[in-house]
């Protein structure tokens, strides 16, 4: 099979990239609860322990955001 | 009943909707013919962003949640609000795992995680005992779906279970005819209504209650008069750990579900799973003002109905909310767990039928009789749900879902890490599913719930103390069990290959891993090789 195929297999790929370590943040952070276990200072109205794991949430979403741009595949296929 | 008219004719409407669109699903994107897995049980394989992002938040997101997690900080405070760091950390961790699960199933064509487990251990008890465990863990989180309706009905003063095996019934109907695209088509109504319930209810109901530190303020009056010592607006020296621990853990089980997979097979490439990585936490953030309905229900003095504090979000809608708002609210709830439920009984049904059914009992099964034995399956999944809400305690529903995911988790090893490497023997793996597996059952046994009187089964909170730890802390039982599951894999893998024990061949190859759209298939690389 592979033999046959040798000019239908795509280059040679990885989903290796220095921009993945990045997860680790929004990983890490919310498993820190010294970080946000706390009621102070509290933001408008939210206790820290409220408004800041909610904070995480844009930290995830950026990470995220960043390793999909800084390792998208440019002549992918 | 009549004060809830308005209320249960909105609902009612909203729901023969939906439930139409249901059944028209299945022209949407219409496939030359439905009768394969591929198009019943996963859509085609062909889902966009938009679509993938309605219908893994509408899976995930389910309507338990949001009616038990505000029940939750309504009932133990800052220990529910768990759900929150549990669904930030979910993402980074699987981003990296679910394009590879994507592509190697695409190259492959497989259709669940024990299809994968079967082709890289080239162990069919193995996948058999993937399929097995989510089966199990997959069944009583259908269960817990008809709490959701129950709570809302409820609160409209409507009893009895017929109008829930009413409801189970139409799903159940339109499931089997339109397979995946029905949940799909449907999560677009289903997550709009909710964005809407709840942006509306995190905006208007402060002003009435005082805003948000009168809200909070409330909150830390009612859990300072209790007697409990472990509950509060913010977590104790010894509850932190359990926090954080069944965070992590919850976040490890999500993806190993049989339909949150299902939900990442259907899209169409690896782009859309990484871009939904970033998207889906816009549920998270709704998930996270969900739960805090749950203090302002006690700063608005709401009482559950008798001891189910599951209605406190519904009693809340009932309070505020002119009747007309509250009808539409309640249409979300409702709505919201038929999505979750159409494809949590498609992921088990295909779980059976290729795992079980393909496998071991009519192995020279074609596409049309995998579909034809899924779609009853699904239907037998559902009746199987409603009958254990009929004749079992719902509390154990809640037990088996409690017990689902430390289950779930067992699965770890050979599902996620065998995305990763082979080094495993299939006899490891299958020693350490057994090893976690027990010790997950016996921890689940020896925690007791105070607050409720149980002495089994009452949490997921595992005290040290019973291992000898001179300490207070608990851990989250699941995460404790794979840590013993991976242990022994690791010892079982070494002994097995001392011991020469022949292990199983694996038929995917490293570049499987990093396949993409338009790659070609084994199927099409079968073709070509015999038409050249």
């Amino acid at each position: 099979m592979t033999a046959q195929n040798d000019d239908r297999t795509p280059p040679v790929r990885s989903d290796r990239s220095p921009w993945n370590w990045l997860l680790l943040l929004p990983i890490v952070l919310p498993l820190l609860p010294f970080l946000f276990n706390a009621e102070e200072p509290a933001l408008f109205g939210f206790p820290r322990f409220y408004w800041l794991q909610l904070a995480f949430i844009a930290v995830g979403v950026a990470s995220t955001t960043i390793v999909y741009r800084m390792t998208r595949r440019r002549n992918g296929r | 009943m009549s004060e809830h008219l308005t209320e249960i004719v909105i609902f009612t409407v909203l729901f023969l909707v939906v439930s139409g669109m249901g059944f028209v699903a299945s022209r949407w994107r219409r496939p030359e013919s439905l009768d394969s897995l591929n198009e019943w049980g996963l859509g085609g394989r062909n889902f966009g962003s938009w679509v993938t992002w309605f219908l893994v938040g509408g899976d995930l997101y389910t309507a338990y949640t949001f009616v038990a997690v505000p029940a939750l900080l309504f009932g133990a405070g800052a220990t529910g609000f768990f759900a929150v760091p549990y669904t930030v950390i979910v993402y980074p961790i699987v981003f990296l795992v679910l394009i590879r699960l994507w592509s190697v199933s695409h190259v492959h064509g497989f259709v669940t995680p024990a299809d994968f487990v079967r082709a890289r251990f080239g162990s069919p008890t193995l996948a058999l005992l993937v399929a097995i465990t989510g089966i199990v863990a997959t069944m009583p989180y259908i269960a817990l779906q008809l709490v959701g309706i129950e709570a809302v009905l409820k609160s409209m003063g409507v009893t009895g279970h017929l109008p829930i095996v009413i409801a189970f019934g139409i799903l159940a109907a339109y499931t089997y005819q339109s397979g995946l695209r029905a949940p799909a088509l449907i999560a677009f109504v289903k997550d709009t209504l909710i964005y809407v319930v709840i942006l509306v209810a995190i905006i208007y109901i402060p002003t009435q209650l005082g805003g948000w530190s009168g809200i909070f303020g409330a909150a830390e009056q009612k859990f300072a008069a209790t007697p409990s010592a472990a509950d509060g607006i913010t977590l104790t020296a010894t509850n932190q750990f359990q926090y954080v621990t069944l965070a992590l853990g919850s976040a490890l089980a999500l993806f190993l579900y049989p339909h949150s997979i299902t939900g990442v097979l259907a899209s169409k490439n690896r782009d859309v799973i990484k871009r939904n990585m970033s998207a889906l936490p816009a549920y998270s953030l709704l998930l996270g003002l969900i739960a805090l309905l749950g203090y302002m229900a006690i700063a608005a003095g709401i009482k559950p109905i008798g001891t189910d504090t599951n209605t406190v979000v519904p009693q809340l809608f009932d309070r505020m909310f002119p009747d007309w708002f509250t009808g539409i609210a309640y249409a979300a709830v409702g709505i919201g767990a038929l999505v979750p439920a159409a494809i949590m009984s498609i992921a088990a049904a295909n779980l059976f039928t290729r795992n079980i059914y393909r496998e071991y009992l009519r192995p020279n099964a074609d596409d049309a009789e995998e579909a034809r034995v899924s779609k009853l399956v699904s239907l037998a999944v559902k009746i199987g749900a409603v009958l254990c809400i009929l004749f079992l305690d719902l509390q154990f529903a809640i037990d088996l879902q409690l017990i689902g995911g430390v289950v779930i988790l067992q699965t770890l090893p050979a599902v996620a890490l065998g995305l990763y490497t082979r080094w495993f023997h299939r006899g490891g793996l299958v020693a350490g599913w057994i090893a976690g597996m027990g010790a997950g059952m016996w921890m689940l046994y020896n925690i007791p719930n105070p607050a409720t009187g149980k002495a089994h089964f009452g949490g997921s909170a595992f005290s040290l103390e019973k291992l000898g730890f001179d300490t207070k802390i608990t851990l989250y039982a699941g995460l404790l069990a794979l840590a013993v599951n991976l242990v022994v894999a690791v010892i079982g893998t070494v002994v097995c290959r001392r011991l020469g024990m022949a292990d199983g061949p694996d038929v995917t190859r490293p570049d499987h891993y990093l396949a993409d759209e338009g790659d070609p298939r084994i199927k099409d690389l079968d073709m070509s090789t015999s038409s050249t």
